[in-house]
């Protein structure tokens, strides 16, 4: 760029008390640029944009921000207050908390362009309904009376879009605007936002995880790391070579299949390994999970009297059937909503369901006495590695519960060297006597998510189940430790040839891992089928938007 | 990566982090320093504020008057009664040579009426009576003391059994949910809309009132906030993932309660408690200020503030009570503050 950019970030650094977060870090924006902040969670990509606002509470700040030749950091309030909003606008994540619930959402954009611009209120009330319709809201005169919790969560951040740029900024501050989104909603915000760009003629810097975006997007990618940039540069050149080591791993970083592929997934569920065609045993491999019609229903409150005495229905699951076969994947894919935890519940039996469920031959059943033996042969993985380890118990008790149910018979000592092989299993700790006996003592806020998402898998193994539901096993982890994760779940299916319901939004994850997959969508079953064949020529639309976002 | 070979700084439980913030807040910690020091002090009171000495040594022998009964006659007196250690002619005796006695550092116990006092009571502080005495002649510092004990006692019994009663309801509500919960939480609206201080009343008119009485009356009605804030946290937790993974591995209910639900749900009971033991003693002082409460002749705060508000000129009886009151409640106040402080989830990561 041969004229002066129009944001210059020179060796800026944040600090929390004593705790530097962002270590004098170096960037530039040119006007009219889409630039994409780039980084896992924790590398301080957020704070570094919000603190160009001076948005961040009880933060010190060092170094300079020049915009337009003005210091952001060392700007009086007053100035910075004329600044925000009229110069540099920000989109935040998470849409239903960042608008105002008790004003509609007219108002508020109304409120806006009142105080910066100075609009009397009729002509702001016009200036409103045309933002609205630019940013695709349809019926926008009807929709600025509306309430945030009467949109959908696409036309609430579409509404942010509105309001941000009300003033006409030169800055754009996107701040993941699309994570809380669905996938299929992802593509189309993104779209209205290089729209916007063009026609407005301003910078945008989006700050996201997501590289499939940023690939999309971005004319010029700046990557984070621990607070620091490590690489920044035109987006095809750092994604056709990457000079940085953490920018490699981060491009690496899309899940890799490797698991057995098996051959012959007839209608009859007679599956073949390839290496057991030759011997031609006629022997059918049974199923370890059948399902057929699952059906799962939610009460939901009635209005008025009627709802003293009964209940309303919520259909979370209509009519699933499927098989898991052993030694497989079988997986479920959806968006939010679609119903594919609730599946994932009634099929560990921990939710009352319709329809047939076998498990090897065997059901759940209503006392929870009788199911015991059945309970050794599936185990399950949770999303959020935070909220499934109990704070206060130590690893040792975490992973070892499951055998004082069902192997009490063993001594301490015997059950001690079972959670350190199941520790060691899952990639956890050393041999080393002395560290591992610290390690089970410890408890779970000493570990970081992938490994706590390990100890989540030690715990279901060390009972050597069957069938291992994985509930979103990865999608709260960063995408180098997503991988990592991945490849634990793919080694230990090879080496037990364990069978897994894997649930999950991500295409990336299906692909990688998955045999069989069934899409939901609002607890219908939209289309099942082998891996291949449903993501290479998708029947269903809705399936085909899933993949095509996916990229 | 997953570097587990270096040995962790410090593996310490949640309950011990909470212990060191909490002890990293000064007022709060010396306030708990200082409130087990007076409680351990009262305990130990017979030995403070006693009206027999601990120890006489009389004609060669040696008594403990402190433990048991001597008659008069023992010390030389006229009557075939117990012996009064104030009766000058006692005294007396006790000092002649080669006898002695080990008074308690304030010769009064918590019923002694000193039938040789030199003022007419109530009489202000004096040599004899450090912070004077109340309107029958007794103590007021033997009153406080002993006042305090039973105060702090009486609270301590009240927050247990409250506490009992609450995680157990509310463990139940939350636990199981659904109509168990809904049949609970009609009978707890129904049980609140009670009006406790009539039933007091009524129930103090009918029995003999005791502590007892009182301590039973006060917790049928003094477990249900505390319920609800045990059942809030039971149905968070119940459908966190850790709940789901344990009942997924066939862990029995109550186990599921003992070890993963209890634990993870006492942040409020563990936070009211200094509050709650505020409240016990709060209401035990007003039930007596009442005259509904203990049974007379208990040595009480909430009598001597009466006595105060009858006596309003003998200052040194509402001021005196008054000053262990606020002590008292200050000293919880503070060490609640510093436990809320010390639980707060949003503060527990800064540590």
């Amino acid at each position: 760029m041969s004229h002066s950019p129009l944001l210059d970030v020179c060796g800026l650094s944040v600090s929390f008390a004593d705790n530097e977060v962002v270590h004098g870090i170096d960037f530039s924006i040119a006007a009219n640029e889409r630039v994409a902040l780039v980084g896992e969670s924790g590398s301080g990509k957020t704070v570094s944009a919000l603190s160009l606002l001076r948005l961040v509470a009880n933060a010190k700040l060092g170094g300079q921000a020049r915009f337009n030749g003005q210091d952001l950091l060392t700007m009086p309030e007053r100035e910075l207050r004329a600044v925000r909003g009229r110069d540099i606008a920000m989109i935040f994540q998470e849409p239903m908390t960042a608008l105002n619930p008790l004003m509609t959402v007219g108002d508020q954009i109304a409120e806006v362009l009142t105080l910066k611009t100075g609009l009397a209120k009729a002509q702001a009330a016009q200036k409103v309904i045309d933002l609205l319709a630019e940013t695709g809201i349809s019926d926008a005169a009807r929709r600025v009376n509306a309430f945030p919790h009467q949109l959908s969560g696409g036309q609430r951040q579409r509404a942010m879009i509105a309001m941000a740029l009300a003033c006409q900024p030169r800055l754009l501050l996107a701040d993941e605007p699309t994570t809380a989104l669905d996938v299929s909603l992802r593509g189309q915000i993104l779209d209205l936002l290089v729209r916007l760009q063009q026609s407005h003629g301003m910078a945008v810097l989006l700050i996201t995880h997501d590289l499939n975006l940023v690939r999309r997007f971005a004319d010029r990618i700046i990557v984070m790391e621990n607070g620091h940039v490590v690489e920044q540069g035109r987006t095809a050149e750092v994604f056709a070579k990457p000079q940085h080591p953490y920018t490699q791993r981060l491009i690496a970083s899309k899940p890799v299949r490797d698991v057995v592929e098996f051959v012959g997934l007839a209608d009859d569920g007679d599956v073949r390994l390839k290496s057991d065609l030759q011997s031609d045993t006629q022997e059918p491999i049974l199923p370890v999970m059948v399902a057929k019609g699952l059906r799962v229903v939610y009460p939901t409150p009635l209005a008025g009297v009627r709802g003293w005495f009964k209940h309303g229905e919520f259909v979370a699951v209509q009519g699933a059937t499927f098989e898991v076969m052993p030694g497989q994947t079988f997986g479920i894919m959806g968006e939010s909503g679609s119903g594919k935890s609730t599946l994932a519940l009634a099929a560990l039996g921990l939710l009352p369901f319709q329809g047939a469920l076998h498990l090897g031959g065997k059901v759940w059943s209503a006392s929870a006495r009788r199911n015991t033996a059945l309970r050794r042969q599936v185990q399950v993985v949770f999303q959020d590695p935070f909220s499934s380890l109990s704070p206060r118990m130590t690893v040792e008790e975490i992973v070892g519960e499951g055998l004082g149910v069902h192997e009490s018979e063993l001594t301490l000592s015997q059950r001690r060297q079972r959670v350190v092989t199941a520790l060691l299993d899952v990639g956890l700790g050393t041999a080393d006597d002395a560290a591992m006996a610290q390690t089970l003592q410890r408890y779970p806020h000493e570990f970081s998510g992938g490994q706590r998402q390990r100890l989540a898998i030690a715990r279901a193994l060390i009972i050597k189940p069957g069938l291992l539901v994985l509930d979103e096993p990865t999608s709260a982890l960063d995408v180098t430790v997503q991988k990592q994760v991945l490849q634990l779940l793919q080694h230990l299916q090879r080496e037990r040839s364990l069978s897994y319901l894997l649930i999950t939004h991500d295409v990336d994850v299906i692909r990688a891992m998955a045999h069989s997959v069934l899409v939901m969508k609002d607890g219908a079953v939209v289309e099942s089928g082998p891996v291949h064949q449903v993501l290479m020529q998708p029947q269903h639309e809705y399936t085909r938007i899933l993949v095509s976002v996916a990229g | 990566m997953f570097d587990l070979t270096k040995p962790p700084a410090n593996s310490l439980s949640p309950g011990r982090r909470a212990w060191l913030r909490f002890k990293r807040n000064r007022l709060g910690y010396w306030s708990l320093v200082t409130f087990c020091l007076l409680v351990g002090l009262s305990l130990v009171a017979e030995l403070i504020s006693n009206d027999r000495p601990l120890l006489v040594r009389y004609q060669g022998e040696t008594y403990f008057p402190m433990v048991k009964d001597y008659s008069e006659k023992t010390f030389g007196g006229d009557f075939d009664t117990s012996t009064d250690y104030l009766d000058p002619f006692i005294r007396e005796r006790l000092r002649q040579s080669g006898n002695w006695a080990l008074f308690a550092p304030n010769p009064y116990g918590s019923k002694t009426l000193n039938y040789f006092a030199k003022a007419p009571n109530p009489s202000p502080p004096t040599r004899d009576n450090w912070l004077g005495t109340d309107d029958r002649g007794r103590d007021l510092l033997a009153q406080l003391i002993y006042g305090f004990r039973v105060s702090v006692l009486f609270a301590l019994a009240l927050t247990f059994t409250g506490t009992v009663l609450g995680i157990v309801t509310g463990a139940i509500q939350g636990f199981f949910g659904g109509k168990t919960d809904l049949a609970f939480q009609r009978f707890i609206e129904i049980w609140g809309a009670m009006p406790e201080l009539y039933l007091l009343i009524i129930f103090s008119a009918v029995f003999s009132p005791s502590l007892a009485l009182l301590l039973i009356l006060l917790s049928l009605f003094g477990w249900m906030g505390l319920s609800d804030y045990v059942r809030a946290e039971f149905l968070r937790n119940r459908q966190l993932d850790y709940v789901r993974a344990a009942r997924s591995l066939g862990v029995s209910n109550w186990l599921i309660i003992r070890r993963h639900l209890l634990p993870n749900s006492m942040t409020p009971v563990v936070t009211f408690l200094p509050f709650r033991m505020s409240g016990a003693i709060l209401a035990l002082t007003s039930l007596d200020f009442l005259g509904l409460g203990v049974p007379p002749g208990t040595p009480s705060l909430g009598e001597l503030l009466s006595q105060g508000k009858n006596n309003i000129d003998a200052w040194w009886i509402s001021l005196a009570t008054f000053a262990v009151l606020v002590v008292t409640l200050l000293l919880l106040t503070f060490m609640g503050d510093a436990l809320r402080d010390a639980l707060d989830p949003r503060k527990a990561d800064a540590a």
